[in-house]
């Protein structure tokens, strides 16, 4: 073996352990200011129109429910988002739903595992943000969505494709940073 | 109270079982739901399978893999319906893609990384030093003499 190769090879797993300490060091500078978060699963449906689904009203309340056909052909995009009275960061997130009602961007409801007689003294407790509201009391509208617990949003366009998908409350932060974007460019 | 807490200890790994009102009655087609089970991972608690697990999502997955089983569908059939909603994470055998490649090569690379460093510790060793000359002989010689 020649002089050089043998250098090359000495200087093979030197060059590949420094590109991995490049890679770890980006990684845990994205877990400190929070732009990487390993337990969040990208959406596998991202890109790809709303899946098959149709649900009913909530109960004793004027809002419709939702289907997949509602979601086509739409003047605007819409947010569909998952909630439920006993989730607590649905809490946090309503307030920023209220702003986008206010608004005037479409927000619809699906009310996940929940009671009709919860879900409304919710809403009259805290506003209704939705302009649709829908009642998926068995999951499994969520599960054709990946939904994997809530609060979880889609932004879905006028095509009816999935745009964005967000596991977790819409903060402020997601609302300016992430969302309004989107809403601009989808528009 | 004491024996009560241990009773509870013996018996979680069995509470974590399918629920028997949830399992099929042919117990050739509930294998077969268990070991597609054991292949998927539980979203919400990431480390264990649905079957391992409680999460109420990990129940309803059940559900659904042993109502489709009874429909007539197969292991691919029922792994890719839950591929294409939760994509490459919920396989806890993820295939090779782009996205997993370091994943998978991880091993390997560990491995060449091991053998080369065993290969530098391991190199030929040093030849022996040259023999003394006669002027650095009588230097010893000198240095032995003095007291």
């Amino acid at each position: 073996m020649s002089k050089t190769s043998r250098r090359l090879l000495l200087a093979a797993p030197l060059g590949l352990a420094a590109a991995g300490g490049v890679g770890f060091w980006y990684m845990l500078d994205g877990l400190q200011d929070g732009s990487y978060d390993p337990r969040t699963v990208p959406s596998a449906l991202l890109g790809r129109p709303v899946p098959e689904f149709s649900l009913p009203p909530v109960d004793e309340q004027p809002l419709a429910g939702l289907a997949r056909a509602d979601l086509l052909n739409l003047p605007r995009p819409v947010l569909v988002n998952f909630w439920a009275s006993w989730c607590v960061p649905c809490i946090i997130e309503h307030p920023q739903l209220m702003t986008l009602q206010r608004e005037g961007i479409p927000v619809f409801g699906v009310n996940y595992k929940d009671k009709a007689g919860d879900a409304r003294a919710f809403l009259a407790r805290r506003g209704n943000p939705y302009a649709r509201l829908a009642a998926d009391e068995p999951g499994r509208a969520a599960i054709e969505f990946g939904v994997y617990g809530v609060p979880e949003t889609y932004l879905v366009d006028r095509q009816g494709i999935i745009r964005w998908r967000w596991p977790g409350p819409i903060t402020t932060e997601v609302l300016e940073q992430d969302l309004r974007p989107l809403l601009r460019r989808f528009a | 109270m004491r024996w009560l807490f241990l009773l509870l200890l013996w018996a979680a790994p069995a509470l974590a079982q399918t629920m028997p009102a949830d399992r099929l009655a042919d117990p050739a087609a509930e294998a077969r739901a268990q070991t597609i089970g054991r292949e998927i991972r539980c979203m919400v608690c990431q480390g264990q399978s649905i079957e391992d697990s409680e999460a109420d999502l990990a129940r309803d997955l059940r559900r659904i893999i042993r109502e489709k089983l009874v429909a007539g569908q197969n292991e691919a059939q029922i792994r890719d319906f839950l591929h294409a909603r939760y994509g490459d994470f919920i396989l806890l055998r993820p295939p090779f893609s782009f996205a997993t490649a370091l994943l998978w090569g991880t091993p390997v690379l560990a491995l060449g990384f091991g053998l080369v460093l065993l290969m530098l510790l391991r190199r030929r060793p040093t030849p022996p030093p040259a023999a003394l000359s006669p002027e650095e002989e009588a230097a010893l010689a000198r240095l032995k003499d003095s007291p």
